[in-house]
């Protein structure tokens, strides 16, 4: 009796954690399914409702009416709009994201060459930003009041006024135009372009699994600047930030006690009011860097970088709807991967979490 | 202070890995900066946007066209020579022997007709240059035939000018694809259209090597072009948004030609000497519609005032400076048939005695649409403030050109400034643009010309328009071109204001590159460098 009792429990305990597992896995894909579901009607929405005709995109100003009907018909647009979102889901689900009518491109291919451009630059910028804005953020905080602090705060507040359109132009004629340190717009000089296979369509990548060095310092020092730009410009969010977690945590009891016994600032500072500070970081950076992520249409304008920020923004001037509703699936699914990744990065800096 | 610390830290990190910066372009290449977002198909049956028409003239040869050895002479292209029968209804084209495409086929009449037919089947956005010849889906296979290997016979059923039709073959729909590689590629019976939108098939000086979207479009020397190999073996155009920074890279030598730079950056280039600059009257035409629908200008007394109230003069002068001439007719000076007089004066006095005489004293407010980019800001803002002084209040609104055209279309405006590009160099294209609308109705059902969208009934003009499209003496029809753009200066619904002028700006080594009065005659493979 007791025996069965036992093997039945323990059955019961697995079956509880397969099904407990099994509940959690389904709830996440379903919120995420609803994520996506709420932002695909959102934009599809609001893009049937701008006053511009999505026909005129494709067959401009001068088409008879025969090839305007024509292409209206073809788009779908003669169909009700519940109908036409339908449609639209539908062959998302069946991986089909449509083609683009501007640049006659499936517009998963399309997405497929423009975010590596916007992922480089986002992820390079960023580095600039965490290496720079922690560093300068706790010096704030930790000399709070005086002359660091202002540096940091002029800085900072000049970074986060000042047009990003106008650093760039600047920032090349300075760099480029006078100073010769940097290569100019675009990815690569027309030297080195084609040369390197295009395997993840991340030219730094891409140039470092051929050998080929000499493309990738140059596609590094195209990059450089416009991630300089961006990089100054979130440097200046996250030291802000950082800065006021560092002084909320600097007056904390355990701080003050581990200076009675006998650390002294900076080690009371780094060891213990810093990992504190961890997770709240890491949410501001993830967030910063998804926010890169979306692509910076102003910087990639300046910079004829060709991400993802300008091809949104251009699908959604001449109402390209397969191409706006790809983007922001696409602009979605980073900000729910940067966030997994964050919560990832909490269990490891925060102990309370690990086993939760 | 931290901010030259992390230039510096830049710098440094960039001077180590930089091995050299080279500042200027490979030796057989040619480098364009230029806008190119206006790029959507390379299939000459729907390219219809200034970039694509531009890269078509260079990967495609016409059945006639604007030798880029001399862009002012239409002669023959793949076509060497043409027979007109009597009744002018059936032209007879000689195919030039033994050309080849890109691809070692040769050019035979089969291809031509194959061509013109397929921009008929296709239907897209450029038929309606060959549609109004009277050809169809179902009689397009009578019309345009090809008795043998060099010769292409074309009927038209419309009593249409010769040097009209002419026209017409020269512009991108003339061009002339290979119909064994367009055969190879179809699917679903689209005639390669597919393949076509971002492939070339063609017997121009270059072929399509690849084309990224907002990026470059790269081009490779065919050599198998009729007018020899050209020197440069690859021209690359680069997409570079940028005004300012067209202007860094031309200086730089990173690229050899910019295109879009404004009147401020060409200034700013003055004295350097690697640079040069040159300005090429193009057919453009910056004008305001005036919707008829509007109480207040349905009166032509009121319409005549409003043309006394816009500076010509002093924005030509300031912030147009060098970028656009004033021009005051429907078609644009430089071409056949022009009417070049410009009598048109900012004279507030004399706009509000018309303004009186037609019961306005006071003035009325209206609104004005415009796009909110340069130049048209600017021209809005000056167009407002010399309107005050005949006590027109004027409102701007301005938008995207998307939804301004959408609006345009619709009739929604009560003034809208905006530009108008010929389809082919003959002025019935204008002339059927802003004087022709037979069918005044919301619903009209052909096209929506500028007469149309300005809700201007015209049943006289329209008569002229027909009358000049028909005229088969030359000089009987340049006359009445010039009658009829008087006519339209004064009555119609139009402040025609400026011509645009492009500047070309070009390193000083570059020679021999051709740019001419439109896209049409635009062309790369006689550049040296």
């Amino acid at each position: 009796m007791t025996q069965a009792d036992n093997t039945s429990t323990m059955t019961n305990g697995t079956a509880n954690f397969a099904a407990e597992a099994a509940r959690r896995a389904a709830s996440f894909v379903a919120s995420l399914a609803l994520t996506f579901l709420g932002l695909t009607a959102v934009t599809f929405l609001i893009s049937r409702l701008t006053k511009i005709d999505p026909v005129l995109a494709i067959v401009g100003d001068k088409a008879s009416k025969e090839v305007y009907d024509k292409t209206y018909i073809a788009l779908g647009l003669d169909q009700p709009l519940i109908m036409q979102y339908g449609a639209y889901l539908w062959r998302l689900l069946s991986g089909d994201f449509g083609v683009s009518v501007l640049t006659s491109q499936p517009v998963l291919s399309d997405l497929l060459r423009v975010f590596p451009a916007t992922f480089e630059l986002a992820t390079i910028a960023t580095i600039i930003g965490v290496a720079i804005g922690v560093p300068a953020g706790v010096l704030a905080g930790a000399r709070k009041g005086r002359w660091p602090d202002h540096v940091v705060r002029v800085v900072g507040l000049f970074g986060y006024s000042v047009p990003v359109f106008w650093l760039g132009l600047v920032g090349l004629f300075v760099f480029y135009g006078k100073l010769d340190w940097v290569s100019g717009t675009g990815r690569l000089d027309v030297f080195y372009e084609d040369i390197v296979t295009s395997r993840t369509g991340v030219i730094l990548i891409d140039a470092a699994i051929d050998g080929e060095w000499g493309i990738f310092a140059n596609a590094f020092s195209h990059l450089i600047l416009p991630a300089g730009i961006l990089g100054y410009y979130s440097l200046a969010y996250i030291a802000r930030m950082t800065r006021s977690f560092m002084i909320d945590q600097l007056s904390q009891e355990y701080v003050t006690a581990a200076r009675i016994k006998g650390r002294s600032f900076w080690g009371a500072v780094w060891l213990h009011a810093f990992p504190n500070i961890m997770v709240p970081l890491i949410t501001v950076i993830g967030l910063s860097y998804a926010s890169l992520l979306e692509g910076a249409v102003l910087t990639e304008t300046v910079f004829a970088w060709p991400g993802l920020g300008l091809y949104i923004t251009r699908a959604l001037f001449n109402s390209d709807m397969n191409a706006v509703l790809g983007g922001t699936v696409l602009v979605g699914a980073v900000f729910i991967g940067v966030n997994l990744f964050c919560d990832l990065l909490y269990k490891i800096f925060d102990p309370r979490l690990r086993n939760a | 202070m931290l901010k030259v610390l992390k230039y510096a830290l830049m710098a440094g990190v960039i001077m180590t890995l930089t091995p050299q910066a080279m500042a200027e372009t490979p030796a057989d290449t040619l480098v364009i900066a230029k806008q190119i977002d206006d790029l959507i198909s390379m299939d000459p049956a729907e390219a219809y946007e200034l970039s694509g028409i531009e890269i078509l003239a260079n990967t495609y040869d016409r059945i006639m066209r604007f030798e880029p050895t001399d862009i002012t002479k239409l002669v023959g292209g793949v076509a060497e020579s043409v027979a007109v029968s009597e009744d002018g209804k059936t032209f007879t084209f000689k195919i030039r022997p033994g050309q080849k495409f890109a691809s070692g086929n040769p050019v035979t009449a089969m291809d031509a007709a194959f061509s013109l037919q397929r921009v008929i089947k296709l239907e897209k956005t450029p038929v309606f240059l060959i549609s109004q010849l009277g050809w169809n889906k179902d009689n397009i296979d009578k019309l345009v035939t090809a008795p043998d290997e060099s010769t292409l016979q074309v009927t038209i059923t419309e009593n249409f000018a010769p040097s009209l039709v002419y026209a017409l073959l020269s512009s991108v729909v003339g061009s002339v694809v290979d119909m064994k590689v367009a055969m190879e590629h179809q699917a679903d019976g689209d005639f390669g259209y597919a393949w076509l939108k971002t492939n070339s098939a063609g017997s121009g000086a270059y072929s399509i090597k690849s084309w990224k979207p907002n990026e470059a479009v790269v081009l490779e020397a065919n050599p198998n072009y009729r007018g020899g190999e050209a020197k440069l073996k690859r021209v690359v155009v680069r997409h570079i948004p940028e005004a300012a920074a067209q202007r860094l890279a031309l200086e730089k030598g990173d690229v050899d030609i910019a295109r879009n730079l404004t009147p401020d950056q060409v200034a700013g280039l003055a004295g350097n000497a690697d640079v040069k600059v040159t300005s090429i009257p193009e057919a453009l035409l910056y004008y305001i519609g005036l919707n008829v629908k509007q109480k207040e200008l349905q009166d032509v007394r009121v319409r005549q005032a409003l043309r006394y109230l816009v500076d010509y003069d002093g924005m030509v002068n300031s912030f147009l400076k060098g970028s656009q001439q004033v021009h005051q007719s429907f078609w644009a000076s430089g071409f056949w048939a022009s009417l070049d007089d410009n009598p048109y004066k900012l004279d507030p006095e004399k706009a509000k005695a018309l303004l009186k005489e037609a019961g306005y004293p006071d003035g009325f407010s209206i609104d004005l649409d415009a796009p909110n980019f340069a130049p048209f800001t600017n021209m809005a803002q000056s167009v407002q403030s010399t309107m005050a002084q005949g006590g027109i209040k004027v409102n701007i609104i301005s938008s995207e050109m998307k939804p301004l055209l959408t609006k345009y279309r619709a009739r929604q405006h009560q003034m809208l400034m905006v530009y108008w590009g010929p389809d082919y160099m003959d002025p019935h294209t204008n002339a059927d643009g802003f004087a022709n609308n037979l069918d005044n109705s919301d619903a009209a059902t052909k096209g929506k010309p500028l007469a149309w969208r300005n809700s201007w009934d015209a049943p006289e003009v329209s008569a002229m328009t027909a009358a000049a499209v028909r005229e088969r003496d030359e000089g009987k029809r340049k006359q009445m071109y010039l009658d009829l753009q008087k006519k339209v200066m004064d009555e119609g619904p139009y402040i025609i204001m400026t011509q645009s002028t492009a500047q070309l700006a070009e390193r000083a080594n570059v020679k021999g590159y051709v740019q001419g009065s439109s896209s049409d005659v635009t062309y790369y493979n006689l550049t040296t460098k």
